[in-house]
This record gives structure tokens, sequence and C-alpha cells, in this order.
């Protein structure tokens, strides 16, 4: 066949129907903690040039097989690059990617084992939807009977089988996407990946279509690489992310990691909501790189955060804490132990589950506390202009050093 | 793993089959459009000849360039500069091409307007009654007027029934430079009103009622909002107009008088009528070189809209 | 935006102008008598005696088999040269390339004409059928070239992607997405290459030979004799004859144009 790789030995002849309510309880995943774990996709120094734009910088990132791994990151950071240069759509200009250790340069993308979900969908408008779904299977000249199995399988999968005939024009948005993603699984790819694919829905449908997804690859035992640029989005589905800025990769942690302990400014900030002071570190209670307590002078106050310690005493670095994690109180704590600052409610942001307060610091710096509406309390206790106090324990404060 | 490395630095695909899509086309336009022109310029430069093909031949092999050189000869150029005919009708040429694009803006620019600002839903039918002329042959529209425009045609008759005309005065358009404006106007009519009407028809309308909204009256918003926005039509309107108009051939031989000097026409008569073709090249030649920059300024403008 | 009575007025006067003598030159075909001012009467004697002018009828039959092979010989090249301006963003020589798409549409046609004609005498090729036809290509082919062009750059290409992405090869991608998908254009390409070579006077004239008169040849050599009923009457079937394309044309578009807006509507009483 002249074809380098075998793709059709990975998942059950059949699939498994994807289940009516919720898929089989998750186990715990988590192969790139494993040593001994041999990675399915690996980009190796990976730099991608167009004319003098760096796109992609010396990038390297192992993705495990059945993970469901996000490349998230704003537009132009080089995620899509990173994204088609593995469908085969543009060419690394140095690095190479190994696709279960076999470098796959130069393949052209119709003979990868890797399918896509476009962003605009691409569904061919000249096809039924039986055919667009077809279509990738008719490329590998399978037998016609096998064809119909596969396509009717597919169409249950997503459930659209009455639609069968339809042209993408008689479909709604949310059924479009449906086609699409039976499209790109049909031909059961090693890699699925999914190029912002819930960006044209609407909120409600996005976070239902969220789960689905969630369960199709669950189900399917596939490895999806989905491109974000809605961090909300990446946290719901990923396994892992990488957070991408600029043509490199900021951290590549599980969801609770990216947000429990951003590596740095730029995470901390682009993964929601987060208050940030710049200073320096007055003291540390251990060693480089050991847990301990350390405390950063912020130009006349004074933080603490319980964590390994990356810097050492002098260091210009940033302090940041989550709005949720800062208790908002009329009184001083009485726990002497915690952060804690005064200041003057400025203004109060209402967002249904959410209450957040803005509060204006003496020295005329602002910060955030969110607080759970857990009540149905019309009048809350705490209001425009009152005097409060903002406290929150040791290990919910973090030194950025980048 | 055979095939990767075969596929490797055409992952794009059999890359020489995809150089064909440029080739072919290519290939085609430098022979049959630009080795024309070269060959137009040699034989311009060639003594007249007798015999058939009435020119000196253009191919003695290779070998020949060096005479070629030495050959050059501009006689057919002094012959041009000499005569004052041949004068007149370039600048007789480019003034009717100038007074007809102006013209014809004159008449366009209205109707563009008129069709941008008519409802949405009427506009592809507006579009589509000023495409369908353009369907209909050229040389049949022409010749259309001549019916209306002779002495004895149907202007006349209806001016003499109005009453304007005495039953027996006849009106004395055809075969006059009014006639050739009026024919040229004719056919280059949906020339000019579709690329000012496709300038006109995309612009927002928001910003009219913004510079009303801020104290400019309709007819000032027209000269400071729409008309600068409409510029790119203009040219390409006017340019898609000029340059054809100045080579133009039918129009001035079915519509215009004696007298009425173009240098297409001089062109056509030196080649089919004295034929001398090396002079009938040279004539190719300077109008070509007339129309070099409006034929840039119009291939810059179908760029910037590509 | 309102219209305006201005704006009623320039639009009755302007198409007036454009119709108005076409109209004329219809009404006339079916005079009965010779001159053009005199209504003599209904009469279809110019046509049966357009219908026996062995002359025009050769010469229509020799500008429709010109216009056929040169539209779809300068379709395919245009088209070519459409994805090759397109999708091709450097080659050695582009300006030029572009240059050759371009200066043909404003290129006077004497200029065109002649400069042809000495290539085929340079090339010692008798000036005859294939010359008109090879003639035609050449500038037909750039009008084709800038309909399907403008086709091309709001072609959505990730619809091409995707085929190869599912494992179809470039070559066949193009036959099985991207053509179905141009195809209007295309047609509309090859519509508008067949008018512009059954239009043509000044460069068929050039490139012409024995035996292969075309109908603007034809009608030309006439109508400098004078005006003949018979030529408003052949000038008719033509003007009907494109007419007829044109509305069939736009109707199919029409319809293609409703069904498409059931579809939407269809899919958004869907919901979901």
């Amino acid at each position: 066949m002249g074809l380098p790789f075998s793709f059709q030995d990975d998942f059950g002849r059949n699939g498994a129907p994807m289940a009516k309510t919720l898929g089989p309880v998750k186990r715990k995943f988590s192969p790139w903690t494993d040593p001994s774990a041999v990675p399915f996709i690996r980009f190796e120094n990976i730099t991608k040039r167009f004319g003098n734009f760096t796109a992609v910088d010396n990038l390297t990132l192992d993705i495990y097989e059945r993970e469901f791994f996000s490349l998230l990151g704003p537009s132009g950071c080089g995620k899509t690059t990173l994204m088609r240069m593995l469908a085969g759509f543009d060419e690394p200009t140095e690095g190479r990617i190994l696709l279960q250790g076999k470098d796959i340069s130069g393949v052209p993308p119709y003979r990868r084992p890797t399918n896509m979900m476009f962003q605009s969908y691409a569904l061919f408008p000249h096809m039924t939807v039986e055919k667009n779904i077809a279509f990738g299977l008719e490329q590998d000249k399978l037998p016609k009977g096998e064809i119909t199995a596969r396509v009717e399988e597919m169409l249950k999968l997503v459930k659209l089988e009455q639609f069968a005939k339809r042209k993408p024009n008689q479909l709604s948005g949310g059924q479009r996407q449906r086609v699409a993603l039976a499209r790109s699984l049909a031909k059961r790819p090693k890699v699925l990946l999914l190029d912002e694919p819930l960006g044209a829905l609407d909120k409600k449908l996005r976070e239902e279509t969220q789960f689905e997804l969630m369960d199709i690859q669950h189900t399917l035992g596939l490895t999806f690489l989905i491109v974000t640029h809605d961090q909300e989005e990446a946290m719901t589905v990923s396994d892992r992310i990488a957070v991408m800025e600029r043509g490199v990769i900021v951290q590549v942690a599980t969801p609770a990691e990216i947000y429990e302990a951003p590596n740095s400014r730029y995470v901390a900030d682009f993964i929601g909501d987060i208050n940030i002071v710049d200073g320096t570190v007055k003291k540390t209670d251990s060693a480089l790189g050991a847990p301990g307590a350390v405390t950063i002078d912020c130009g006349g106050l004074t933080f603490a955060a319980e964590q390994e310690c990356q810097a050492v005493v002098g260091d210009n670095v940033a302090y940041a804490v989550r709005p949720e994690k800062v208790r908002i109180s009329p009184e001083q704590p009485a726990d002497t132990s915690v952060n804690a600052v005064n200041g003057e409610v400025w203004d109060i942001g209402y967002l249904g589950d959410f209450s957040v307060f803005i509060v204006k610091l003496d020295d005329g710096r602002v910060m955030r506390a969110a607080q759970a509406n857990v009540s149905r309390l019309v009048d809350r206790p705490i209001t425009f202009g009152d005097r409060v106090w903002l406290s929150w324990p040791l290990d919910a404060g973090l030194v950025l050093t980048r | 793993m055979a095939s990767v490395s075969n596929d490797a630095a055409t992952h794009r695909g059999p890359g020489r089959a995809r150089w064909l899509v440029v080739l072919v086309p290519y290939v085609w336009l430098l022979l049959f459009f630009v080795a024309p022109f070269l060959i137009i310029l040699k034989i311009s430069l060639s003594d007249t000849a007798i015999s058939m093909p009435p020119y000196t031949p253009v191919f003695e092999g290779f070998g020949a360039i060096g005479d070629f050189i030495s050959e050059l000869d501009f006689e057919n150029y002094v012959f041009l500069t000499d005569d004052p005919l041949y004068i007149q009708a370039y600048i007789s040429s480019l003034r009717i091409a100038v007074i007809s694009t102006l013209l014809l803006l004159l008449i366009g620019y209205p109707m563009a307007l008129a069709m941008a600002r008519a409802p949405t839903s009427i506009r592809p039918t507006l579009v589509m009654l000023v495409i369908l002329p353009f369907w209909t042959s050229f040389l049949i529209r022409v010749y259309a007027w001549i019916g209306i425009l002779k002495p004895d045609g149907l202007l006349t008759l209806l001016l003499q029934t109005i009453g304007l005309m005495g039953p027996d005065d006849q009106i004395q358009i055809f075969r006059t430079d009014t006639a050739v404006f009026i024919g040229i106007v004719y056919s280059y009519l949906p020339f000019m009103v579709l690329p000012l009407y496709s300038a006109l028809e995309k612009m927002d309308n928001t910003l009219l009622e913004a510079a009303n909204d801020l104290g400019c009256p309709p007819l000032k918003a027209f000269w400071r909002i729409t008309f600068p926005l409409s510029l790119p039509g203009v040219i390409a309107g006017s340019m898609i107009c000029f340059i054809p108009i100045t080579g133009e051939f039918v129009i001035p031989d079915l519509l215009g008088g004696a007298d009425t000097l173009m240098i297409g026409k001089t062109l056509w008569t030196e080649f089919f009528g004295n034929r001398d073709w090396p002079l009938a090249s040279a004539v190719a030649v300077i109008l070509l070189l007339a129309l070099v920059v409006p034929i840039m300024i119009f291939q810059n403008q179908q760029k910037k809209v590509a | 935006m309102k219209s305006s009575r201005f704006d009623i007025t320039v639009l009755t006067l302007g198409f007036a102008f454009l119709y108005i003598p076409i109209v004329i030159l219809v009404v006339y075909s079916f005079n009965a008598s010779r001159l053009v001012t005199v209504w003599g009467g209904f009469s279809l004697h110019w046509y049966a005696s357009m219908w026996s002018n062995e002359g025009l009828m050769d010469a229509a039959w020799v500008t429709a088999r010109v216009g056929v092979l040169s539209a779809t010989l300068g379709t395919v090249l245009g088209t070519l040269a459409a994805l090759a301006l397109v999708r091709f963003q450097k080659f050695p020589g582009r300006m030029l390339f572009s240059g050759m798409i371009y200066a043909p549409l404003v290129m006077p046609e004497v200029i065109t004409g002649l400069s042809m004609l000495l290539l085929f005498v340079a090339l010692g090729v008798d000036r005859g059928f294939w010359t008109v036809i090879i003639a035609h290509t050449t500038f037909t082919m750039c009008y084709v070239a800038i309909v399907v062009q403008s086709r091309l750059l709001t072609f959505d290409r990730s619809l091409e992607e995707a085929a190869l992405d599912l494992g179809c090869p470039p070559v066949k991608t193009f036959f099985k997405i991207t053509l179905p998908l141009i195809l209007p254009a295309v047609v509309a390409g090859w519509m508008l290459a067949f008018t512009l070579s059954l239009d043509d006077l000044v460069i068929a004239s050039f490139n012409t030979g024995p035996g292969a008169t075309t109908l603007p040849i034809k009608i030309y050599s006439q109508v400098r004799l004078g005006v003949t009923p018979e030529i408003n009457a052949i000038c008719t079937i033509l003007i009907g004859l494109v007419t007829i394309g044109v509305i069939v044309a736009s109707l199919s578009t029409k319809r293609a144009e409703i069904r498409r807006i059931r579809d939407e509507h269809l899919a958004q009483r869907q919901g979901i």
C-alpha cells in the first residue's frame, strides 16, 4: 500500500455506542507522571517561521495516548500552527514531529493518521451529511457495506440518524458541528485534532457539547488535541493544558494545577480572575526549592505564602491571590497568622452565584474578593463605603517568580 | 517508510503537477500575448517590402540578431512624426477618449449612485439591467444607432413629429464627432457604471448618517464622504473606459465622419487599406506607449481589489 | 436609504438610453418596409431572407464553432490562471503573469489583433479558423481568469484541507471539492467568453483567413454598405438568444437562492 501507517487497529471495530446519559466512571489518568510512559505524539524542538514571523519557537511537547490535551492561548500564540503541523498542512521549519516514535515530516496530510475537525467545520456544501461522513472512508477504498455501516454508526454516535440525507445548509449550527465531528471520527484516526470546535456555538449549547465531547473521547479511547482560546472550555474538557504565548509553551499541567499553581504572571492572569501585586522577597523560611513560608514586601504591605520557594531574598517577584480565596469581613480576623489588609468597599459586582467586592486599600491600591451568594439575602451585610478586612490563608497566596 | 522519504520535499502533494497550473496559462500568454508585442516592435522597425507578407522576414535565424541591431530602422517612426495626419490622429484619439470618459462619469455616476441607493431587493435587477446590454453584441448596438442618427433616421422623424424641426429639415449628427461620442458613451456605459456601483454599494450607510449627525448637510456630505470613498471606483471605471476608447475602431468607423480622426481607424486603414504592415505596427507601438501609464494605473487598481 | 425622485429620474433616463436603441432595432426587424423610418406593417420577410442568405448562415455557423471551442479552451486556461493567481503567492515572474492577465482586458483590440496576426505570419501559420480560435482563447481566458479569481478569493480553503485531511490526494480534491464548488463561476466565465467571442469583430478580422468569415465580419461588411432589415433580423435573433440565456441563468440562480433560504429556515425551525 505504501501507507506509512496502519491506523485502524486501535479501537474496537464497531466502536462503542455513545452512552445515553453518562459514560463509564472515569478513572484517574496521568501517564505524564509515569517516567516509563512513551509519549504518543512528540513535538521535538519545533520552530515554525512564516517569513520574519516566528509562529512557534523551539517548542518541545509530549502528548500521551488517550489523553484529552488542550493548547490554550490568545490568537496568534502559535497554537493553531502547531496543530496544523501535526495535521500536515504546514511543515516545521526546524525540529520534527514523532507519532508513535515515527518521524512524520514530509508525510502529506492525506497520508497522516490524524483527522481534524475544522473551526469552520468545513462541511462540503455539495454533499449530504451521509456523503460528508463517508468521504474519508471512500478515500481508503473500503468496501461499500463497511462504509455504510460505519456511517450509520457515526450518525448514531452524534444522534443525527434522521438527518442523513440533508445538505449542510439544511442544518443548524449545532447539527453541523456534530456532522463535522462524525466526519472526522469516521476514519478512526489515531489523533483527533479539534480547532476551536465549539467556538461557533452559543454558550449553553457549548457547555452541553463539551461534556459530550469528553464522553465520546472517553468511550472511543482516542487521543484528542484541542486548540482553544476559551480557558473555561480548556479547563472543562482537558486532562492537561498547555498554555501558550508567542510561540512558546509557558506551562503544561492539569487544569487544577494551572489554576491553583500557575508558574507565571502570564498564566495566572490568563486563567481566571486574580489579584496581582509586585513585590520583593523579604524572608524565606526554607532553602531554595523546598516548601516553606515566603514573605513578600509589596510596597508597604507584607504578604506571605506557603509554597515551594523558587526565589531568594531580594528577588523581584509578584504576589497573587485568587478573589474567591479572599475572605471579606467587617472585623479584623482573629487568626493573626493569615494575610490581612484593611480597606473600603469601592464597588460591588453582583454576578448571581457570586458577588465580587472591589475594595480600595488605604494606600489607594485595589483588591478584589469574591464571595459565593449562598443564601438569598437581599440585604447584604457589607455594602458600599463600609470599612472591611480582607484576609486569606498563607497557602492561598502565590509567589510568581516569572 | 519509503513513501515518507519520497514525499519529504513536497508535503503539498505532487509538486510538478502543481506547477502545471501556473505553467500552462503562463506559457500560453507568453507565446500569444507577449511574443506578438516583441514581433510588432521588430516589424515596426523594418522596411516596407512589396512582397507578401509585406515586410522583411523576422526569423532569419538567431545568428541574425547582430544584423538586426544594425538594421534597426526608425524610418517608420520618422514618417509618423513627419506626417501631421498621424500626430493629429493621436491627439484626436486622446481628446475623444478624455471627453468620452468625462461624459461617461457624468452620466454613469448618478446612475451608479441611484442604484446604490435603491432598495436592496431591486438592486440585483438593476445590476442585471446594466449588464444585459453588455451581453448583446457591441457591433449590433453601434449599428442600432445608425438607424437612429441617420439624416433620414428615427431621430429626425421624432423631431419632425413633435414639431421641433420642419418637415424638410434633417438632423446632421450621423458621421460627425457627436455621433462618435454618443456611440462611445452608449457602448461603454456599463463598464463605467459597474465599478462605480460596486464602490458605492459597499459603502457603509452609517457614515453619511454620522456626517449628518455631526452637522454636515447632505450635499456637502456627498462631496466630503461619498465621493472620496468612491474614488477607487472612479479610477477603475475611468481606466476601463479610457484605454480601449483611445484605440477604438468600430465606433468612429461606423458613426464618425471622414474628418473623425482616431488612431484605431488609422491603424486599420494602414493595414487593410494601404497594406503597410510596418507602418501599422509603428502606429500600434506608439499607441501602446501612450497607454502604458493608464494601463499601469489600471493594473495597480485591479491588484488592490484582488 | 430612500430613493429620491432624482434617483428615479436618473435611472429611468439611463435605462431608456441603454434600451431604446435595442428595442428599435428589434421592432424594425419586423418591418415590411426596407426604409428605416417608414413602418410598412408587420412582416417576417427579413427573417426568411436572412435564412436563405447562405453567406450569413455560413458565417453564423463558423461563429458558433469558434465561440464554443475558444470559450471552452479559454475557460480551461482561465481557470488555471485564476488558480495560479490566487493559490500561488510566489513564483518567478508573478508580476508579469498578473500583468498578462489584466492587460488584455483593456488593450485596444486593434493592437491585440494586429500583434497576433504578425505572430502567425512570423511562425508561417496560415490564417483561418484555428488562428481565430487561438486569438479568441487568448483574450477570453483573461476574462474567465478574473471571474473565477473573484470566486476563488472567497473560497473557504479549509474545505480543501478537510478533504486532504480525510485522505483525498490534491488532484482528486480539486475535482471532487474545488471544481464543483466554483462551477457557477466557471460556467459564468464560459458564457462570458462565448459572448465575447461571438461579439468580436476587430481581432477576428485581423486573424481570419479564407473560409473562416465570422458573423461580426459579415455583419460589418454589410453594415458598411448600408442599413438593411436583414441585419436587424439576425441581430434580433442574437439578442433573443442572449436574453434567453441570461434569463435562464438568473432564474436558476434565483431558484437556488430560494432553496437556500428555505433550507436555512428549515434548519432554524429544527433548532439545535
